[in-house]
Order: C-alpha cells, then structure tokens, then sequence
C-alpha cells in the first residue's frame, strides 16, 4: 500500500461531502432523536417522555417478532445467497462474448427497480395467471402466497435469492479473475485436485471481496422494505412483516412519532454494530493486501 | 483439446470442472433470471381479456395497445421524465462532491480521517424507513417537499457514501508519483485533478456514475415519500393500474418491462467494467 502523507488540509477537500450529508442525515437522524424522547397529543405540543418509549418498545413482543422474523430472513438469504455465488462464479466463462453476455444478463435483476420486482414476483407467483404459480398448481402442489405462510416465506426468500445472487456472482468473479495463473501452475505441478485448488487458493484469494459481497447482502436484506411488501404486504397476518415494513406501517400508517422513533434508533444501532464488525474484519483483510 | 493444453496449461487447469457441466450450470442460472422477466414481458403483449381468461406461454394475439396507453398518457410518461430527471441530478452531485472527497481519502492522513470515512459508510447502512417521516417533514419545512432537488437530495445519503467508497478503491491504483509529477511541473491542484488525475480514473468514475444512477433509480420509498404529483417518480405511478375494476395487468406489465430498459442500455455501456464496479474499485 501506499504511503499517504498527513495533510489537514485535506478537509476542505472532504468539507463538500460533509455538509451534504450533514443536511441528509445528521438533521434528520435529530429529529428522530426527538421524537424518540418525547410525547405528543397533537398540536404540535411536546412533552419530554425520557426513556420511556424505548422501555416500552423493548418490552413489546411486536418489535422482537419483527426483529427474529429480520434475522430469519436475512440469515436464509445469505446462507443460500453466498455459497449459490461463488458456484455460479466458478461455473462462469472467464473472457470472450459468453463472459461479457453473462455479465450483462446477470446484472440485469439488479437495475430493475425495487417495486417492479416485487409486481415481477407478484405476477410470476399468482396460481391465475403466473407461470410459477400456475405450474405448481397444476403439479398438485398447495401454493398460495397470500394466504400460506410457508409459500410466502418461499416466495420472498426465492425472489431475494433472484435478485441479489448476481452481485455475490460478479464479486466473487472479480476476485478469481484477479488470481495470476502462476499460482493455478504450482497446484497443478503439485497435483492438488480441485477441491483444494478452490480452498487453498481460490478462497483465501475471494476472501476480501467476498467480505464485502456478505457486508452489502447483509446491509441491503437487513433495510429490505419495496420488494416483500409489494408481493405480501406484510402478510399473511404478520408473518412477512420485517423490520422496515414494520416501521413504516408505525410511523406512516399509525403516525405513532415515539414508538417509532425509538423503534428507528435501536434498528439503526443493530445494523451498525454489525456492519462495524464486518468493516473491521475488512479493512484488517485490506491491511494483509489481499 | 491436446493441443490446446498443451499451449495454455493454466487454462486447463482451471477448467478442471468439465466444460459441459459449466455450460449447463450457467443455462440453468441465467434461465432462471429471465424467466420472471420474460413473464413480465409475455403479459405486457397480451389484453387483459388473454390475461385473465386462458393461460398460455406466449401471446396469442399480439398487442401494442398496452404500451401505447403508458406512451400516450401525460400522467404515465411524466413518471418516467421525473425519474430520470431526478437520478441524473443525484449523480452529478454525488459526483461532484465525492471526487474531491476520495481523493483526500486516497492520499492524505488527516484528523479523523478514519472515523469519517466510516461515518459515511454508516449513512449507506441507514435504512431509508428510519429516514422517510424526517426527511418528508424536512424537505416540507424548506418548501421543498414535491420537486425533484428534494429526492435527489435524499438520494445522496447512500449515494454519496458509495461514490466515495467506489472512487477511493480507484485512486488508491494510481501511483503517487504521478501528482508530484504534475506539482513539480507547476500544476495548480484544480488544472492537475481536472486535466490529469480525472482522465486517469474515468473508468472510475463511469462506474461510481453507474452505481448512483443505479441505486437512485431502482429507490422507492423515499422518493415516494417525498413526491405527491409534480415529480412523482414512476415507480408511484404504476399503483395507479389498481383500480375499482380490479388490476389493470397488462399496463402494470408494460410500466414494469419500460422501467427495465433504461438500467439494460447503462449496463451495455459499462459491461467491461461491471466486475471491478461491483468489488468497488477493490480488485
């Protein structure tokens, strides 16, 4: 790595960004901070609540549903979305047109917005008029999402793995394109087999990439709003109502500021503290230079 | 298969897996990647009578009519023209504040560069449902709530993060020499970033570009949030097609399939750089 020389100065050169994203995020995170401490009967009239609203979140079992039914599925999704990755990413062309052709097809989920893939998914999912739906039922199989709590999970689940399995592929891709054919040389001189060539050498050499691939995954699954509640709604009952879809029907829909509020901090608290032991794991791999 | 071998032993070594059983682990990917949309796309062409009425793999009797109803409606195409125009502010301002910004990341050590940089990052970490009711009452008390400035805005939030992120990985691969080069030849700092160090990371920077324009489009909550009609996005608009009647499925597809092309012409124009793109600049 390079040698950076210490310059504060440097600030004016950050001084753009930071008050950019001061104006976006610090003001609003405030006034989240205070609603979060306060009550309200309306009229704009406030009164300090103290930590009240967080005892009181914390107590209530609807948080803590929302909150297993989020590890559930971000747990799920990762578990099936990262080794799918990296198969398909071994499994893919290295150069020429069938490389750059599935490049191209594969980041193609990716740039739909998030509301046309869950109407996609809605769709394809109908036993009326979707191919999905219409097959399994035509095969004897029970499959109704908005009504089966099972299917619904299914079907969230299989769109999430639809959506986001191109971008675990393609970084994993990256990171075994970067390898120097000298070191698949040495295993073959060494007669190693494949599965060692991929876990001595394509592995340790994916790790950095694939450290961000689950940091991004976990993140994005973790805030997961448009796409279940387009398909589900949240439902049946509630039982694909995560986290954000939660919030939102809180502070939007019921307009219940405090609650909510509270709600947001602690759900931001927890993403933070993950993604911070995923960023340090990170930087230290950078450090190693890989 | 013997001479080649014998040409290129690397290349036989990693394709150890036999070509065929590649072959069909990709078909059998990508097969299920289009599936869905090549539905969205099938319903698109059909009338709502073939929709609901039979069940069959591709249209029947093939119809525009869908298309021409979004093509011809004010209240429809304007969804599209506010998209665009507020994905195309975003990314000049992401841009435009991130260069600078990656670059004293990338080469100087200053007073809590560190906690900085990762305090960015938070802000890509912060799920925009925690953000919505602030920001609506925000935008709403500057007079800015319903115009396209206000969700562009908000947009930056995790887009500017990520542009950072994704420069920065791009400036770290340019040697330092080159900018004490460029001092030494009497380059001021705005002549040398604007006419040396820019052109040298302009991969870089189309990818940053790409990723901004990407995660600004493909956003709903918030620029639903913030819009009522001036700027409503088009991803808002498409609730329309549910009405008294029911749901209007095949409009609903063809909203669907149109806000699929703009994201398929951008990844033509970047796809040899997609992979490095997506290790953000890190490979």
């Amino acid at each position: 790595m390079q040698q950076k020389t210490t310059n504060h100065k440097a600030w004016f050169l950050v001084l753009p960004v930071l008050v950019l994203v001061a104006f976006s995020a610090v003001i609003p995170l405030m006034t989240v901070v205070n609603y979060s401490v306060q009550d309200t009967f309306g009229n704009n009239q406030f009164f300090w609540a103290g930590l009240e609203w967080f005892q009181e979140m914390l107590s209530d079992e609807r948080m803590w549903n929302a909150l297993q039914r989020q590890l559930m599925f971000s747990g799920i999704i990762l578990a099936i979305e990262i080794p799918l990755g990296i198969f398909v990413a071994l499994n893919m062309p290295k150069s020429g047109f069938w490389s750059s052709f599935c490049l191209v097809v594969m980041s193609l989920p990716l740039l739909i917005p998030w509301n046309v893939v869950g109407t996609i998914w809605q769709i394809f999912g109908r036993v009326d008029i979707g191919l999905l739906g219409y097959t399994l039922d035509a095969l004897g199989i029970d499959y109704n999402y908005t009504q089966d709590t099972i299917s619904a999970w299914i079907t969230i689940i299989v769109m999430d793995v639809w959506h986001w399995t191109s971008l675990v592929a393609l970084l994993a891709f990256a990171g075994l394109k970067s390898i120097p054919d000298a070191y698949y040389q040495a295993a073959r001189i060494d007669q190693a087999n494949r599965w060692k060539v991929f876990r001595f050498i394509e592995l340790p050499k994916m790790m950095g990439v694939l450290m961000i691939a689950i940091l991004l995954r976990f993140m994005d699954s973790f805030m997961i709003y448009t796409e279940p509640f387009v398909v589900t709604g949240g439902g049946p009952g509630n039982a694909t109502t995560l986290l954000s879809i939660d919030l939102v029907k809180m502070a939007l829909g019921q307009f219940d500021l405090g609650p909510a509020a509270a709600f947001s901090l602690m759900y931001f608290l927890v993403i933070l503290l993950i993604s911070w032991v995923f960023y340090t794991v990170m930087v230290n791999l950078d450090k190693k230079g890989m | 298969m013997t001479d080649a071998t014998a040409l290129t032993p690397a290349t036989r070594a990693r394709s150890l897996p036999k070509v065929k059983g590649r072959a069909v682990v990709m078909t059998l990917y990508l097969l299920f990647l289009m599936l869905p949309i090549y539905w969205l796309l099938n319903m698109s062409l059909k009338t709502n009578a073939e929709i609901l009425g039979s069940f069959s793999l591709w249209p029947q009797n093939l119809t525009f009519e869908n298309y021409v109803t979004i093509l011809t409606d004010e209240a429809w195409y304007m969804g599209y023209v506010n998209s665009m125009i507020y994905v195309v502010m975003n990314t000049v301002i992401s841009l435009a504040v991130a260069l600078p910004a990656a670059y004293a990341f990338s080469r100087y050590n200053f007073l809590g560069d560190k906690h900085l940089f990762f305090w960015l990052l938070t802000n890509r970490m912060a799920p925009p449902a925690v953000f919505a009711l602030p920001f609506f009452q925000l935008y709403s008390s500057i007079g800015l709530f319903d115009t396209h400035i206000a969700v562009a805005l908000a947009h930056c939030l995790f887009n500017v993060p990520l542009a950072v992120w994704i420069l920065e990985g791009f400036m770290r691969g340019v040697p330092k020499e080159i900018d004490e080069t460029a001092y030494i030849d009497g380059y001021g700092f705005g002549r040398f970033f604007v006419k040396i160090f820019m052109p040298l990371i302009a991969s870089g920077i189309g990818v940053a570009a790409f990723f901004c324009f990407m995660f600004s489009w493909v956003e709903l909550l918030l620029s639903r949030t913030l819009t009522s009609v001036d700027a409503k996005p088009i991803a808002a608009t498409m609730t329309r097609t549910v009405g008294a009647a029911g749901v209007d499925w095949g409009v609903l597809a063809a909203a669907g399939v149109l806000t699929i092309v703009p994201g398929a012409l951008v990844i033509y124009f970047v796809r040899n750089y997609i992979a490095k793109g997506f290790a953000l600049g890190r490979v």
